[in-house]
């Protein structure tokens, strides 16, 4: 079964080629990674598979529907997304920015339940915020804005997650328990999409990846098999090193003057 | 799940309901007493005052006639025209502050009261009657409304930013076009359309249409409020939350245009209510729509209902434009709270 895929996916780049159509399947329990240079339509794709941008051609299915079919309302239970960039235009204290992901569950009349309050507390527990509560979203760290952005989308129960760059501002410990947060959620039978910078990051919790070019083209498989130098040179333009450190293959650029020059890559290989 | 547990679980979760709501509530309660003191102030105070004995006698039927004609036909229709007014330009600016995200958004920086000020004095100025005034009054700040926001959404989308700034430089427009107006208007008109331009609740005769649309846009707007909740996070991140954006953006801005629209035809163009009410009501009630809107209702209504109080009696037997007292009132208390803010 396939929670979110894509069938013959173009993303509406402005003057960009089509590239290679997208036909992704993310099934209940994958971890799903997208590398590729700043510009590449990581954040775009991100947006199209959320239903909030329309595609080129193609189109996103959600659990077997054509997503567009969906109400906003339907939609926001099945699937939540972490946005890289936020507002906090008027001030809002933690739980009440939290409770937010409550409200695709809630009519028009309805006011927040104490069912609602608990889901958002556990999820305020889940991303060490328990103590800030009551503090002003305003007046929280970076790190501390983007667990509540991620908290917020455990309390939308979503059963597949599109997060971009979730680890954006963390310190490293909260890194690694967002990531173990959202491996948890993949082990509970929901699909997990993520943008990512880090290759580490996603060579150690990611099962999936997908690699995107700023032309358009792409490929996609198991991590094993995208995870090699040559590929990822040519993504980032950046001669790499490979390591093998504590069971996990590590990346760091490689010395000297990069000279690598990012080449079209035909097909995807799936 | 045992019965017991279930029990437990739905009366939890109704005492919470009731803490929620009891949260919305009881401010809501003691604004109402509030708003109905103000408004029994503004039809006790004047030229004969009415006492309070008086004046419950007046309520239940009984009376000196002269109290009666007082109350009854010359201050309660003025009274409850300021309310209505002064709740509208209120909830007008809490709404348009939500959705341009930007608590400096009002009705009255937008131009919207700007293009009725226009609509009115040019109807004066052709020497037509008081209905067209109105008419002319509503049709100009529709016609604002249109312009900013078709100006604004250019041919990409909304910003917040590009929405204000649109709307400051129509407002600036509409400011030269008054003087115009002004400066070529005959020197015995003069009186009448500056009092129409600092706002003048003297001619408001019939409060129930501007009451009837803010009881009504109250009830209409309150089942979205949470919806603006979550608008205030942003519209991509209410997109992903299940709201229907475009739609409520919509609604909202003509929402408030039709109350700018309603209350700059009863009373002239008056600033400051609302940009300061709901200001006001965020620093000490947070910035949750559900309580925010109507609150700014009741307390922009009696806010108004008292400053037209004082504008009528602070010179009498003259009589001030109330715009005058809520400009008065609203730009120091504007400027403490900006300092304090920081």
């Amino acid at each position: 079964m396939t929670v979110l895929g894509t069938q013959g996916l173009v993303m509406d780049i402005p003057e960009r080629p089509d590239g290679v159509p997208l036909d992704l399947e993310v099934r209940p329990g994958q971890i799903w990674g997208v590398l590729g240079p700043n510009g590449a339509g990581k954040t775009t794709l991100l947006q199209t598979l959320a239903g909030l941008r329309r595609p080129r051609r193609g189109r996103v299915l959600l659990d077997g529907w054509a997503l567009a079919a969906y109400r906003r309302k339907a939609v926001a239970r099945h699937l939540a997304v972490v946005f890289q960039e936020r507002q906090d235009g008027f001030p809002a204290t933690v739980l009440e920015t939290v409770l937010v992901g409550r409200h695709p569950y809630l009519a028009p009349w309805d006011m927040e339940s104490a069912e609602d309050i608990a889901i958002a507390r556990d999820a305020l527990a889940r991303m060490d915020l328990a103590a800030l509560e009551a503090r002003l979203v305003s007046t929280l760290s970076g790190g501390e804005r983007q667990r509540v952005a991620i908290a917020t989308a455990i309390a939308q129960t979503p059963s597949v997650w599109l997060a971009d760059e979730p680890t954006n501002h963390l310190d490293l410990r909260h890194q690694v328990a967002v990531m173990e947060l959202l491996r948890a959620e993949a082990r509970a039978g929901r699909g997990v999409f993520l943008c990512l910078h880090d290759i580490n990051l996603a060579a150690r919790w990611c099962d999936h990846l997908l690699l995107l070019y700023p032309d358009g083209e792409a490929c996609w498989g198991a991590a094993d098999r995208m995870l090699v130098p040559e590929a990822l040179e040519r993504l980032y333009g950046q001669p790499l090193a490979r390591a093998e450190v504590d069971g996990a293959q590590v990346f760091v650029p490689a010395g000297g003057a990069t000279s690598a020059r990012p080449q079209t890559r035909q097909g995807g290989t799936q | 799940m045992g019965a017991a547990e279930q029990n437990m679980s739905s009366a939890r979760s109704a005492a919470a309901g009731r803490v929620g709501l009891r949260r919305i509530v009881l401010p809501l309660a003691l604004l109402a007493v509030f708003a109905a003191l103000s408004v029994c102030v503004a039809v006790a105070v004047g030229s004969v005052p009415v006492g309070p004995a008086e004046l419950w006698a007046v309520f239940t039927g009984d009376g000196a006639p002269l109290h009666r004609t007082l109350v009854i036909e010359l201050r309660a229709p003025r009274a409850l025209s300021a309310f209505a007014v002064g709740g509208l330009l209120a909830a007008a600016g809490a709404l348009m502050q939500v959705l341009l995200r930007n608590p400096l958004a009002d009705p009255y920086v937008l131009g919207v009261s700007g293009g009725a000020a226009v609509g009115a004095l040019g109807a004066m100025l052709a020497g037509l009657g008081a209905a067209v005034v109105s008419g002319s009054a509503f049709a100009g700040a529709l016609l604002s409304t249109l312009l900013v926001f078709g100006l604004a959404h250019g041919t990409g989308s909304w910003t917040p930013t590009r929405l204000l700034l649109t709307g400051v430089v129509v407002a600036s427009g509409w400011g030269a076009l008054i003087t115009f107006l002004l400066a070529v208007g005959p020197t015995d008109q003069l009186p009448g359309m500056l009092y129409w331009l600092m706002g003048d609740l003297a001619y408001a005769r019939t409060p129930w249409m501007a009451l009837a649309m803010l009881a009504g846009i109250c009830l209409l707007i309150l089942p979205m409020a949470r919806s603006l909740n979550v608008l205030a996070r942003g519209p991509l991140q209410a997109a992903a939350l299940g709201v229907p954006v475009r739609v409520v953006e919509w609604s909202v801005y003509v929402v408030a245009s039709l109350m700018t629209a309603v209350a700059v035809t009863t009373a002239g163009s008056i600033g400051f209510v609302g940009l300061v009410v709901p200001h006001m009501l965020r620093l000490v009630l947070g910035n949750d729509q559900r309580l925010i809107l109507p609150a700014a209702a009741l307390a922009g209504g009696a806010l108004l209902a008292l400053a037209d109080t004082l504008a009528r009696t602070l010179i009498a037997p003259e009589q001030l434009p109330v715009g005058v007292i809520t400009a008065l009132l609203g730009v120091p208390t504007f400027l403490f709270l900006l300092y304090r803010s920081r």
